[in-house]
């Protein structure tokens, strides 16, 4: 199973989660853990996803993100889980 | 699973503390190009370079994009050249059609530089070493991409004090040939003492004899990562001192080795190591000298320095052989004067000298770099600068390197400026008392 994770970071507002997930459901995408802080009164939000079924490939569901983000004024990133395994797992 | 924290750590280490993948470097073995025909030589090595990188450029970027880790630089390095083009060279006109072809295949690759025009002479040299190395002005100065070194002792063999002196007089050519950008041909030529096979940092990268037909190795940067994580070890021990520096490490070196798996499944090509080696740049905070002031020292130079410096590069050494089995390369700590802003002002308040550098490259990773010298130093002297350093090397079994700036037209109080990650320099005063003597022996 390839896993990525998706971080949103920025102004807290309504609907960032709702909006979020709502491309995420379009696209296949299952969100297996979400969990978010708040610091600073910025909004940090981290989701755990199963790309399995995605139906794009990586590079365009992360340019979509990116395009989101950028609309409800927050910073979406998507990378490979294997990255944080790597280097925060012995 | 992962924690939210883990992952705000690891982003925040790229954004604010300029963590990086400094460069990909894919070795290509050139053996097999040998020819006797010049022309046919240069036919050779441009159809093998360019089949073999196609693709290294792309990699490099959807790693990036995948990981979300910045990779700065895509490298080549080659077969030391005097051994491929030995047969076929017969002046140093020769070697310049070489290194042009070489230039030109950089070009087509999109890679930021081609490391590999070397000799290894570090128990005598063959007409075709003191060919090439007699080339090296012209081919620096009418070049973009290329970048050249030479090995002239190692532990085994002992120091070639011919290949020092001539040396000497080689680094004052290629100032003199590149004089109307600040001597920069300088900054692409490295003197070795015990060079390492699998090195992917430039200038002085080369693809070793030893090694296989192509390999990746990966240079993985983060002097800002252990930077910050020193902040909160201020006034603690020695132990938890080390031990924060090995952990932050560990973290690094495992994204290297990440990303250089990667690089080897995308482009079919084995992989070889990961080089962790805290190489400042001048961006703020990305700076050698900042940890070593972290460490507790007003400025870098001050007496201790050369003790943080061997703690600091030790373990460096440690976390990463514990996060990488294939630790290779330089891995430590680089002390490039002009590439680390807080260097450059610890030798603008007094407080660094070639004379206090030269001690440090005793225990640091490898030797005394980037250093903007005043443009009239005699050649002479330029190999004692080299002889000492190789020494050093030879004698602690360690590598050191000597990349000395002897920039035309400039003396003591001025600034050179090479741009890019090269930096600026200062153009620190050498011992100007004579070496004559014992270098023409």
């Amino acid at each position: 199973m390839k896993k990525a994770i998706i971080t949103v970071v920025g102004k807290d507002s309504v609907g960032i989660i709702a909006k979020v997930c709502t491309y995420l459901a379009e696209t296949g995408v299952n969100i297996l853990d979400i969990s978010q802080t708040i610091t600073g009164g910025y909004f940090n939000m981290m989701m755990i996803c199963d790309l399995t079924g995605n139906k794009k490939d990586f590079l365009a569901m992360q340019d979509d993100l990116t395009r989101l983000g950028e609309e409800i004024g927050t910073v979406i990133r998507v990378q490979d889980e294997a990255i944080f395994e790597s280097m925060h797992r012995i | 699973m992962i924690q939210i924290k883990e992952v705000l750590e690891t982003i925040e280490m790229v954004e604010k503390e300029n963590l990086d993948v400094r460069t990909i470097t894919l070795g290509i073995s050139l053996l097999d190009c040998i020819d006797s025909d010049v022309d046919r030589l240069c036919e050779k090595i441009y159809e093998k370079i360019a089949t073999r990188a196609t693709g290294l450029v792309f990699a490099g970027e959807t790693i990036e994009r995948e990981t979300g880790i910045p990779i700065v630089n895509k490298r080549i390095s080659v077969t030391p050249i005097a051994l491929v083009a030995g047969a076929a060279c017969k002046t140093t006109e020769d070697y310049v059609k070489v290194a042009k072809y070489l230039d030109a295949a950089a070009r087509v690759t999109g890679v930021n530089f081609l490391g590999g025009y070397s000799a290894l002479v570090s128990k005598g040299m063959t007409p075709a070493d003191r060919l090439l190395i007699e080339s090296i002005p012209e081919a620096l100065s009418e070049t973009e991409y290329l970048c050249s070194s030479v090995n002239v002792g190692s532990t085994r063999t002992g120091i070639d004090m011919d290949a020092v002196r001539l040396l000497g007089e080689i680094i004052k050519k290629t100032a003199e040939a590149t004089k109307d950008r600040d001597s920069v041909g300088c900054a692409k030529l490295v003197v070795f003492c015990n060079a390492p096979d699998d090195n992917p940092f430039m200038a002085g990268a080369f693809h070793g004899v030893s090694e296989g037909d192509a390999v990746i190795n990966v240079g993985v940067s983060g002097p800002g990562v252990v930077l910050k994580a020193l902040e909160q070890a201020k006034g603690r021990d020695f132990e938890y001192l080390s031990e924060t520096i090995k952990r932050t490490a560990f973290k690094i070196t495992r994204v290297g080795q990440f990303v250089a798996k990667r690089a080897s499944e995308l482009l079919d090509i084995p992989f070889g190591i990961v080089d962790l080696s805290l190489a400042p740049t001048p961006a703020v905070g990305d700076s050698v000298a900042d940890i070593l002031k972290s460490m507790g020292l007003e400025e870098p130079g001050a007496p201790g320095t050369t003790a943080a410096l061997a703690i600091l590069n030790d373990q460096v050494k440690k976390g990463g052989v514990m996060a990488s089995s294939y630790g290779g390369g330089l891995s430590g700590a680089i002390i490039p004067v002009s590439e680390d802003r807080g260097m450059i002002e610890a030798v603008e308040k007094g407080s660094l000298t070639i004379e206090k550098l030269e001690a440090m490259t005793a225990v640091c990773s490898v030797g005394l770099d980037m250093i903007a010298i005043p443009g009239d130093t005699k050649a002479s002297t330029i190999s004692g600068i080299i002889a000492d350093e190789m020494a050093i090397g030879m004698v602690n079994q360690k590598t050191t390197a000597v990349r000395v700036i002897p920039v035309v037209g400039k003396t003591v109080g001025d600034t050179v400026s090479f741009g890019g990650l090269l930096g600026s320099a200062p153009v620190m005063p050498v011992n100007g008392f004579s070496s004559e003597g014992f270098i023409s022996r």
